[in-house]
């Protein structure tokens, strides 16, 4: 019997007293787009915390590829093949674009990706590689912490709020790369916060509210309204 | 003429002082750990540095083989049995392990060697010198330590900006929980941090116990040069360490030329003017994470 690469079981998350997440199930299957949509504040960003391992549920399962890793540190996961860019990117700044590109090739794990591939998929990216991180713009950024987490070889790369606070043509500019990830085989988990582009672009959508899934569906079979109602919650 | 000498054994001296600052520098850089045992440390490893040469009767270069890697791994036990579990606890708490450290170290060190001074003996070497120009003449042994001093800087530079794990090393400065998103594990990189600052300091600590006098409680006078060598240079920077060290040296030098006895003294000045005026120090590390 096949499997999902990756699959979450009833995962509860505390904040001190605030429960963030109750209950959450999710299944993502291999070469599979799914992208988990909702408004501030319902989850998505500490799903994906969960699944790098930053934050560690209080309840639930999570596993990789038919192996639990609910209890495995992040850098293991990463070992493993589950690559995250975080929310606010968090490039590093001090290192050159290079050198975070290098960085994130630090498990030596194979795979279809490393600079030149990087280079021809991200021309952004290659046109910034000397300079610094403290002095990108938030486009270059997002570039570079994709570019960075694909550098990994990642089977599934995780990506929190892509077009966060991005300019329309940056955010343009970073979907224009979606193809040439997808094709190569990587499974893809997208936390977007806008609805139409996650909807161009993904096979499924999951959407949450307040810690817990309210729709989930393909783009062709959800209708404006009920996404709408669904993200609002009304 | 004095005062070119004074500058050139200023510099000499300044070179020892450099590699004795660079594990303080490397510590605070990466981990932001202000490791005050430091200076104790440097005398620990001269003790042990003592003994090999007196129990074995063997070359000091035997004690620097053999006590620099025991140092190193004396570090990595440290970063990981004490200062990776204080780290959880905010900031101030490996300052107060490494306080601890550093008293705890002292007194043992005193209960097993006595107060007495102590050198480790080099033999004629410690005697010899060249003359480079009419009435200049610059001794063997402090140009050895200058180079060694030096080499060291400029290796772990080369080190931190080439290497794989140099890298890893800045970029867990840069913001340590987004390197376990590379699949580094940062306490590892931590300890391999400190297992090289131990070796450095170690090295410095052999270096100053056969060119000086040393104590058990010699190590706070060591931190302070320490100290002062990464604070003139800027916090963060090998570059700026070195120019400290070198700085600090010639001050120490040029005013023990005006006196004898404002020696120190005058490195604590120009310390404290840098502190003054150049708060952020000579060659400040140039992009400041957020």
């Amino acid at each position: 019997m096949t499997h999902p690469l990756l699959s979450i079981e009833g995962i509860d998350v505390f904040y001190s007293d605030f429960q963030a997440l109750y209950d959450l199930n999710l299944t993502l299957n291999e070469g599979e787009l799914l992208a988990v949509i909702g408004a501030n504040g319902a989850g998505k960003s500490t799903l994906m915390k969960c699944i790098s391992g930053l934050l560690q549920p209080s309840k639930g399962k999570i596993t990789f590829d038919g192996s639990d890793v609910s209890k495995l540190a992040a850098h293991k996961r990463v070992k493993l093949g589950i690559s995250l860019t975080p929310e606010g990117r968090r490039i590093f700044p001090s290192l050159t674009v290079e050198e975070n590109l290098q960085v994130g090739s630090h498990t030596k794990r194979k795979g279809p990706w490393d600079l030149a591939k990087i280079y021809s998929a991200f021309p952004l990216v290659k046109d910034r590689k000397e300079r610094k991180g403290v002095n990108l713009s938030g486009g270059e950024q997002q570039a570079t912490a994709i570019a960075r987490a694909l550098m990994s070889n990642p089977r599934v790369l995780l990506l929190d709020e892509v077009s966060l606070g991005l300019a329309p043509v940056a955010v343009e500019e970073i979907y224009s790369a979606f193809p040439a990830i997808t094709s190569a085989g990587t499974t893809v988990l997208l936390v977007e916060q806008d609805v139409n582009q996650a909807l161009k672009v993904a096979n499924r959508v999951q959407c949450l509210l307040e810690g817990r899934t309210v729709l989930e569906g393909t783009p062709a079979q959800l209708q404006r309204e009920q996404i709408a109602a669904a993200y609002f919650g009304i | 003429m004095q005062w070119i000498n004074a500058l050139i054994q200023g510099l000499l001296l300044g070179g020892l002082y450099a590699l004795l600052a660079s594990g303080l520098s490397l510590m605070f850089g990466v981990m932001r750990i202000v490791n005050l045992a430091h200076g104790t440390f440097a005398v620990l490893a001269a003790y042990l540095g003592l003994i090999i040469v007196q129990e074995f009767d063997v070359s000091p270069v035997i004690a620097i083989i053999v006590v620099v890697p025991v140092m190193a791994a004396l570090g990595y036990a440290v970063q990981r049995g004490l200062f990776n579990l204080s780290l959880k606890r905010g900031g101030l708490s490996p300052l107060l392990v490494a306080f601890g450290l550093a008293v705890v170290l002292t007194q043992g060190l005193q209960e097993v060697f006595s107060a007495d001074t102590q050198s480790i003996p080099i033999g004629a070497l410690a005697g010899e010198s060249f003359e480079i120009a009419g009435d200049l003449f610059i001794g063997v042994f402090p140009l050895i330590t200058f180079v060694i001093g030096v080499l060291v800087v400029l290796a772990l530079q080369v080190f931190l900006s080439k290497f794989a794990l140099g890298r890893a090393m800045r970029a867990a400065s840069d913001d340590s929980e987004a390197v376990t998103l590379m699949g580094i594990d940062n306490k590892q990189v931590y300890a391999l941090s400190t297992a090289i600052a131990f070796a450095t300091v170690g090295l410095a600590g052999l270096l100053i116990g056969m060119r000086t006098q040393f104590s058990p409680t010699f190590g706070d006078a060591i931190l302070i040069f320490a100290f002062e060598a990464v604070i003139i240079g800027g916090l963060g920077s090998l570059w700026g360490t070195l120019i400290g060290g070198l700085v600090l040296g010639c001050a120490q030098t040029i005013g023990a030329q005006i006196n004898p006895s404002y020696g120190v003294l005058a490195g604590h000045l120009v310390f404290l003017a840098i502190l003054a005026f150049r708060p952020s120090g000579l060659l400040p590390k140039v992009v400041s994470s957020r």
